[in-house]
């Protein structure tokens, strides 16, 4: 686009030879292995876990998984993005919500209020509000683009104020405890502590079938492993790029021409996006969406998984949400009560010793091998303490 | 499209204020389009406060043109995209990119979100041209922490030439550099201003005799003097401000009167 200095014969700005640019992408081969890993992936999901699995961790496997979408969406705002969303429980509940109203109103038929209401909501007629939730063509699409709405209008605020920080994760986490005070508030509508629970069908399929459960198993693994595509892409195209360029140096970007409230915009709309199909989906495999499950709790426990799998890296999020989530299961299980401490210890080791997540293990294995490529997209505990020497552009 | 329109800079009456403190108190200054033009003074003169004021960083009073565009009361970005561009006294290059990433983000503000959405396929030409101008095609691939001092403030001047900028503001470039690095520092200068206009702040007297075409003295936030380096060399007032200034005296080897 732009003809810069017609370059100069020499300028004797370094004294080695200047060779052709190497290329910036090798080709084929990362993408097969891409492929590869993807096929793997899938064939982990699909064949493997529903063989060696009993229905009823099947089921816990998905609803692990919904977690990991969540997690997907966190590794871009947080770990490329640098925003730390405390709050995604919000998005996860709009979805979740959205999903369950859909299918409260489908059990209850055409005519039929849901049973929550005709308990204790003094109603005679559906809330105005609820209406629209009817239709699946309104509910399904709301999923997504409600939990993005609300992030759009929130980010845009936010961001362009130059909130970020601590600040930014307060206020995130603010959000969540005000949605959680709004829906309990209105129980006569939204079904206050209990939530929407008792879900019966699933667009027509009873969801007490351990076939159907199956297939919702499945749509989980599917969905999971496109945003897992997609995330890819966004983190390798040039936005990904550009996204950690505002990460690491937010006024430099500015100086660059960008506006950087805008580039931080998109990851945080997808990440809600993300969340909000999380929580849709989490409504079927668990039967049951409630404030309890989108809070600040639920909040900071998707960030830790986050943290701990390595938020930076594509698979660190997916792989440490799971681990994390049936860590949780497997403890309480045994440990009641201990779980939560051995939580919050396993969150300050991470982020003390390790705050590249495990994923930097991996990374460091690597480097120690000699393998690993002179530039990489990787986020370790030696390139973040070089980005913590890094001194900050002077603001005034 | 560098090439196309060579601007000059008009600062007319530029104040800043922080808190009653006045920083910059109605400076004016001229720099002709292709000019090389240093902007010295001893520390707190009003230098740093000039630049982030043309830049749009900190609010100020006045007029500050280049070319036709007015620049004052725009946001950052938008003064970017008139073709300023700006490097800073520590260095700020995205040190978890590589280099040509570095580039190529320099090189995109203009683009659309569709090609943000794709992955970056080669090297577009202008990051090409870029690579080799700064002398780092070598290095294309490696991650811009890893770049020595040097290095890095080459990488953020190719920053600024891949961004399309026509006004060149740079703050120290040449600090905490070896002679040698100085040396292609000022000859890279001299090349990018051959259709480009360049604004240093500096400090470095050698490296300001060599290289300067032409020098504001700033002191107090005014200007105190401004000419070619002779005339500002010979000017009683520069002297007696780097020279007979109480806290500066004896302390102030500015190389001026040499």
């Amino acid at each position: 686009m732009t003809a810069v200095t017609p370059a100069p014969p020499s300028t004797a700005v370094d004294p080695a030879p200047v060779s052709a640019v190497p290329p910036s992408r090798p080709g084929g081969r990362p993408r097969l292995r891409t492929a590869a890993g993807f096929a793997f992936g899938a064939a982990l999901l699909f064949a493997v876990a529903p063989l060696v699995l009993s229905d009823f961790r099947l089921s816990l496997l998905a609803k692990y998984l919904c977690v990991a979408m969540v997690a997907v969406g966190i590794g871009i705002a947080w770990g490329r993005g640098g925003m730390l969303t405390l709050g995604q429980g919000v998005f996860f509940g709009l979805g979740g919500y959205a999903m369950a109203m859909h299918l409260k109103l489908a059990d209850a038929g055409p005519a039929g209020m849901p049973d929550f209401m005709q308990l204790y909501g003094q109603l005679d007629e559906l809330p105005l509000w609820w209406r629209p939730f009817a239709s699946p063509w309104f509910a399904l699409p709301a999923t997504v683009l409600l939990p993005m709405a609300v992030a759009f209008g929130l980010g845009s605020l936010v961001f362009r104020r130059r909130v970020r920080g601590a600040y930014f994760a307060i206020l995130s986490q603010a959000l969540a405890a005000a949605m959680v005070i709004l829906l309990i508030g209105q129980q006569g509508t939204t079904g206050g502590t209990n939530g929407l629970t008792d879900i019966k069908g699933f667009f027509g399929y009873d969801l007490d079938d351990p076939v159907n459960q199956r297939m919702v198993y499945f749509i989980i693994a599917g969905t999971l492993l496109a945003l897992l595509a997609l995330a890819r892409q966004l983190i390798h195209s040039r936005y990904g790029e550009l996204l950690v360029a505002v990460r690491d140096g937010e006024e430099r970007v500015r100086f660059l021409g960008y506006d950087p409230a805008s580039v931080k915009l998109v990851a945080y709309v997808v990440a809600a996006g993300m969340a909000g199909l999380a929580g849709a989906l989490f409504v079927p495999a668990v039967g049951i969406i409630s404030p309890a499950l989108i809070g600040i709790v639920p909040s900071i426990e998707f960030v830790i998984g986050v943290a701990v799998g390595g938020r930076a890296t594509l698979l660190g999020p997916v792989l440490g949400a799971v681990a994390v989530a049936w860590a949780r299961t497997a403890l309480s299980e045994r440990f009641p009560g201990t779980w939560t401490y051995l939580q919050g210890l396993l969150f300050v080791v991470v982020v003390a010793f390790l705050p590249g997540g495990l994923a930097s293990l991996w990374a460091l294995a690597r480097r120690r091998d000699g393998s690993a490529a002179p530039a990489r997209r990787g986020w370790s505990p030696l390139a973040r303490r070089r980005a913590a020497r890094r001194t900050e552009v002077p603001a005034a | 499209m560098s090439g196309d329109r060579l601007d000059g800079l008009s600062v007319r009456d530029v104040r800043v204020s922080f808190d009653g403190f006045t920083a910059v108190d109605g400076v004016s200054l001229e720099v002709p389009a292709g000019d090389i033009r240093f902007l010295i003074g001893p520390n707190g003169a009003g230098k740093t406060t000039l630049v982030d004021a043309i830049t749009g960083l900190v609010r100020a009073t006045g007029s500050v043109r280049f070319g036709a565009d007015e620049l004052l009361g725009r946001p950052v970005h938008r003064i970017s995209r008139l073709g300023i561009g700006r490097t800073f006294q520590t260095s700020s290059v995205f040190e978890e990119l590589s280099v040509l990433q570095n580039l190529d983000i320099a090189a995109g503000a203009r683009r659309g979100w569709a090609t943000l959405a794709r992955r970056r396929r080669g090297v577009p030409d202008e990051v090409a041209a870029a690579l080799e101008t700064i002398g780092l095609a070598e290095r294309a691939e490696h991650l811009a922490g890893t770049l020595a001092h040097g290095q890095k403030q080459w990488l953020e001047i190719g920053m600024l030439l891949v961004q399309d900028a026509r006004l060149l503001l740079l703050d120290e470039p040449v600090a905490g550099m070896s002679h040698e690095e100085r040396d292609a520092t000022g000859a890279l200068l001299e090349t990018v201003s051959r259709d480009r206009t360049v604004v240093v702040i500096e400090h470095d007297m050698d490296f300001l005799r060599r290289f300067a075409r032409s020098v504001t003295v700033l002191h107090a936030g005014r200007v105190l003097s401004e000419g070619t380096v002779a005339q500002v060399q010979a000017d009683p007032r520069v002297q007696e401000v780097y020279l007979g200034h109480p806290v500066d005296a004896g302390s102030a080897p500015t190389g001026l009167e040499a």
